[in-house]
């Protein structure tokens, strides 16, 4: 009817057209020009597999394997992607309960209900292979390949170390280097190394269909990169050499250190009480854990280089070459010992072992003689011109160039650097700078305040072995495909004593193994000298170290059994027998020491109690501590414990006492 | 006489019956894309959405038909009584209805569900229509205007006390209707799409750099036009009502708005960037449409649809299985086919003798262009995110049903044309 407004139909018709085209020119946008939404799509569908690369392998010096990789199997969910199933199947298969299963999935929701995330951790390869033929049933669950450590002869633990999941901390240190997921070293070489242990990350990129069934890979893995497998390791160790340390040191708190004079590479490496470095490696891993925490034995404290000891009698080999060297004594200088050493103008009296008589330098060596040492040491400090504390700073220069109070730069981390207190020290103790040697008289036999690591001594013998120099000892020998050797380790550091200076001190060291049957070797020409550390509150423990042949010393080795009573009659047998055996490939030791050193102590059960005095000594050791972790002060709480022991075997001493 | 014309009163445009039929296979086609399941595949399922697609598609088919049988004058008769059951039902709804995604929008009847607000499009359309023919002698005068607003005004009420502000934003799309019939000018569709304009831009800066803006631009033109006597007060009155406008523009955003809307706003306009959360709609729409690029993946084969990465996949979101499908090429057809349809719903309007008839056509060309170009915008992201679905394509029996009703109704007064309705 009335239709005077019809014109206006174009209007609205081309207000129609108008708003089409519009659309029509954004799907044009959004379809054929814009791309990426195509890659989005993409991404949808794309699952990230990342592909983690083998870890280094650890070698010994002969390519016997130290620790390898095994593989294991994470399982992994993706929430949103989980169709309904028989949970209880799944449950039976992997070895968990409803409960645990409720819990672990929802953990993966939380995280994120699109994303992968993981489910349950290693699984064992037998696990794995049941689950692989059903894991078609579980919709959404796919399996990632990992690897972990093992250890095909479970032994230098310590030394190797162990390696963890990265924690969020290492993430955020390293600069989101890391992501979760990944594994890093937390002690021993797995830790020192690990920039070159751990390889890199290599990734896949997947499409997957609608059951998470791989398809192929996006754009035919134009985007995939390869994982770089760590590089191998070859250690100094000696694998034979390893086992036997740890064979004879086994129930015994202790450390055994045995180096190759020549190059400074450390052949064995043991510290005990050990543990099988394998259960620190799978699901157990947790408990394991724990229970080694908590066993007050403490084996993860790397004894060789973290067990700070008095030294005992082995150091009066460095007092001799260091009062050479001073020019205050020679080869013949001679002291007379009517059975102990009294000074301080009859005030004190230390005892000596023996009365020996008129003794020059290599008979002091030889029996050990407090006497001597002790008028040494009052000579070096007393009688030189000038001030005892004087003195003092000067002889303690002379003996930390043998490696003492000083990190030895060993190529793992917590290394401790022993103890050798400055004149300050002494200084402020006794309130004035007039002390003399009659204060601190006991550091000339290696008690006192002196502390020295394992490895300390064992360097010390390598110095002597060497007449007059040493490399700084490591325990990897060269790294990766290129046989490469960290240049620090091949530089010689000389100790400031000339060499005509070592050769009393040696024969004297020749004639305390020659002198005693259950120490010297047939055909080979041992160097060596015993110590046995005081106590005050226990055994004393028993010390050793030598090196071997005289002539072209091939080894090294430096033995520290606690507790056990005198240095020949632990260390001694234990240093002999593994420098035969390295030498010769036999061991010619009577039978009854054998038994005696395999079987007869066993000091698993001990009661700490820490006694002030020694406590507090300790603490007041604070020089040149470098590292700050937890682990540092429990090492430092250890070496107050280990002192302070009350073994129950009194029989025994009283067996064995006189050797 | 021609049998059909016999039974139909005339001949029946097999145009619009064509595009219906098209749009009504696409979409079931779609659907059955977009809840596809390879374990369950059977094609008349009455589990599966497509399955009970097919059956509302059956039953449209009858009511059609007894819509082209029925005699048209019915119609006339009857919408006053439709429109009060279709306010029934809303208000039925609002004590009765079943909860669906925060919307009070549906009354359960045994295991199919009626969503009245659909019908009321219908009902209002077919009333407004009915007064506004009534007076379609005389000029359009501002009386007959407010009780056209009033007959519409009244369901968009109950409509938004479910809430459901989508389909009661689709009764402002039938001001094309009052445009048509004289009652409101030309001008006014210019001020109504500047009006969005200066919304947009609310949003989207600072609102007093609009007003600012605006300042400057009233103090040029009162230069400009200075000759004119008129030109100050008019500018100043410009100024006054576009300040007023933005300054009530925040207001209500602010203030009306939920937060919800807020938020479908700010994604659109940009301002949030959360692909994960609150944008995250609107992001799995781009991806699958724009993923689809030039043919599409193929039937069955969309990545995004398959997983089921879209929300909504087979109502409100039912066009980016299209999108991703059967791409751009798939895509233009579908709207071409709207545009087809637009175009000869206003055809057919026009060359009604009936005012009643025209003015219907106009309403349901308007009704059925609200939703292709909302829904359509929505999904690749031109328009907020309002929950309206798209004719035909998109699942569900009552928005089938009312639009099939809509159309089918103008093609019975289209035949119906030459006599008087």
């Amino acid at each position: 009817m009335n239709n005077s407004f019809f014109e206006r139909k174009y209007v609205v018709q081309g207000i129609f057209i108008a708003a089409a085209f519009l659309l029509a020119c954004r799907l044009f946008y959004l379809q054929l020009i814009d791309d990426s939404y195509l890659l989005s799509a993409n991404q949808n569908v794309l699952r990230k597999i990342t592909i983690y690369p083998a870890r280094g392998v650890i070698l010994d010096r002969h390519g016997k394997i130290l620790v390898q990789n095994e593989p294991v199997y994470d399982l992994m969910v993706t929430p949103r992607e989980v169709k309904p199933f028989d949970t209880l199947a799944l449950c039976q298969l992997i070895g968990i309960d409803k409960e645990g299963f409720d819990k672990r999935f929802q953990k993966a929701t939380n995280y994120s209900p699109y994303r992968a995330s993981i489910f349950e951790k290693q699984l064992s390869a037998q696990t794995y292979a049941r689950l692989q033929e059903k894991l078609f049933q579980f919709r959404g669950f796919y399996v990632q390949n990992r690897t972990v450590r093992s250890y095909p002869d479970s032994i230098a633990a310590q030394f190797l170390g162990y390696i963890n999941e990265v924690t969020e901390r290492d993430i955020e240190r390293s600069k989101h280097f890391y992501s979760p997921g990944d594994y890093i070293g937390v002690s021993g070489v797995e830790r020192a190394y690990e920039k070159l242990l751990r390889g890199q990350r290599g990734v896949q990129n997947l499409m997957v269909d609608a059951f998470n069934r791989p398809k192929g890979h996006f754009m035919d893995g134009k985007y995939d990169t390869l994982a770089v497998a760590g590089d191998g390791l070859v250690s100094s160790l000696d694998l034979d050499l390893q086992k036997l340390a740890e064979k004879f040191m086994k129930n015994k708190r202790g450390a055994v250190v045995a180096i190759e004079p020549s190059s400074g590479e450390i052949l064995a490496f043991a510290s005990t009480p050990s543990y099988d470095p394998n259960m620190m490696v799978g699901r157990e891993r947790g408990n394991n854990y724990m229970k080694l925490l908590n066993d007050p034995n403490k084996p993860m404290f790397i004894r060789p280089i973290q067990a700070q000891y008095p030294p005992g009698s082995v150091f009066k080999v460095v007092s001799a070459l260091v009062a050479q060297q001073a020019g205050m004594i020679d080869e013949h200088t001679r002291y007379h010992c009517p059975g102990g050493y009294s000074y301080g103008g009859g005030r004190g009296f230390m005892r000596c072992t023996h009365v020996h008589g008129t003794i020059d330098l290599a008979d002091a060596i030889k029996g050990s003689c407090n006497t001597y040492f002790g008028s040494v040491y009052a000579k070096m400090l007393d009688q030189r011109k000038m001030k005892s504390s004087e003195a003092y700073v000067q002889w303690r220069e002379a003996v930390m160039k043998f490696g003492i109070n000083q990190q030895l730069g060993v190529d793992l981390p917590n290394e401790k650097p022993g103890f050798l207190p400055t004149a300050d020290f002494y200084t402020k103790r006794y309130g004035n700078d007039r002390w003399t040697s009659a204060y601190n008289i006991s550091n000339s036999i290696g008690q006192g305040e002196v502390e020295i690591t394992t490895l300390q001594m064992a360097n010390i013998m390598a110095i002597v072995a060497n007449r007059g120099y040493y490399y700084r000892p490591h325990l990897i020998k060269s790294i990766g495909e290129r046989k490469v050797i960290k240049k620090e380790f091949v530089e010689k550091i000389p100790v400031g004593v000339e060499q005509k200076y070592f050769e009393p001190v040696i024969e004297g060291m020749s004639r305390v193994v020659r002198y005693n049957a259950n120490i010297r070797i047939p055909d080979v020409e041992m160097c060596g000298k015993t110590g046995t550390a005081q106590n005050p509150h226990g055994k004393n423990h028993s010390v050793f170290f030598a090196f071997a042949p005289r002539v072209n010393p091939k080894i090294a080795i430096a033995v520290f059994v606690e507790n056990v009573g005198y240095g020949a009659t632990y260390a001694a047998p234990i240093a002999s027998m593994m420098v035969e055996q390295y030498l010769k490939d036999t061991i010619s030791m009577s039978k009854a020491v054998q038994d005696r050193v395999l079987y007869e102590s066993n000091l698993i059960e001990p009661e700490p109690q820490e006694k002030e005095s020694v406590s507090a000594k300790t603490k007041t050791n604070n020089q040149a501590s470098t590292a700050k972790s937890q682990r540092e002060k429990t090492a430092s709480n250890q070496t107050a414990l280990l002192i302070d022991r009350w073994p129950d075997t009194n029989k025994q001493l009283q067996v064995h006492s006189s050797r | 006489m021609h049998p059909t014309k016999k039974i139909y009163g005339g001949k029946i445009d097999w145009i619009s019956v064509s595009i219906w039929t098209a749009l009504c296979v696409i979409g079931w086609f779609n659907i059955r894309a977009a809840v596809f399941d390879p374990e369950h595949a059977s094609l008349i399922s009455l589990s599966t959405n497509y399955g009970k697609q097919f059956l509302y598609i059956l039953v449209c088919i009858l009511v059609a038909s007894a819509i082209l049988i029925i005699d048209g004058k019915f119609y006339n008769y009857i919408s006053p009584i439709l429109y009060g059951i279709t306010l029934i039902l809303l208000i039925v709804v609002l004590v009765i209805g079943r909860n669906v995604g925060g919307n009070q929008a549906w009354i359960s009847i045994g295991t199919f569900r009626l969503q009245p607000s659909e019908f009321a499009k219908l009902g209002s359309c077919l009333l407004l229509a009915r007064y506004l023919s009534s007076h379609s002698n005389k000029m359009p005068n501002l009386k007959t205007l407010l009780l056209g607003i009033f007959i519409l005004l009244v369901p968009v009420v109950l409509i938004m006390l479910q809430p459901d502000t989508g389909s009661a934003l689709t009764f402002f799309s039938l001001v094309f209707v009052f445009y048509r019939e004289g009652y409101v000018a030309g001008q006014f569709l210019v001020f109504a799409f500047l009006c969005i304009l200066l919304f947009i831009f609310t949003l989207l800066f600072s609102q007093w750099y609009i007003i600012g803006t605006l300042a400057i631009l009233c103090a040029l033109g009162t230069y400009l036009f200075r000759r004119s006597r008129k030109a100050i007060s008019s500018a100043v009155l410009f100024f006054i009502v576009t300040s007023s406008f933005v300054l009530s523009v925040d207001f209500a955003y602010n203030h009306i708005l939920q937060s919800h809307q807020r938020n479908r706003i700010d994604v659109i306009l940009g301002k949030i960037n959360d692909p994960r959360g609150q944008g995250y709609n609107l992001n799995q729409s781009k991806i699958a449409i724009g993923s689809g690029q030039l043919f599409g993946k193929g039937y069955l084969q969309g990545t995004q649809t398959k997983y089921n990465f879209v929300p909504e996949q087979s109502t409100d979101f039912i066009f980016c299985t299209v999108g991703e499908e059967w791409g751009f090429v798939g895509s233009m057809v579908v709207v071409l086919l709207y545009v087809a349809l637009l175009l000869r719903t206003i055809q057919l309007a026009e060359r009604q003798r009936s005012a009643f008839a025209r003015i219907y056509g106009y309403g349901v060309a308007s009704i059925f262009f609200f939703h292709f170009f909302i829904n359509i915008g929505m999904t690749i992201g031109i328009v907020p995110v309002i929950g309206i679905p798209l004719p035909f394509l998109s699942y569900g029996g009552s928005s089938l049903l009312s639009f099939t009703m809509l159309l089918f109704i103008l093609i019975k007064f289209d035949a119906n044309r030459k006599g008087v309705v």
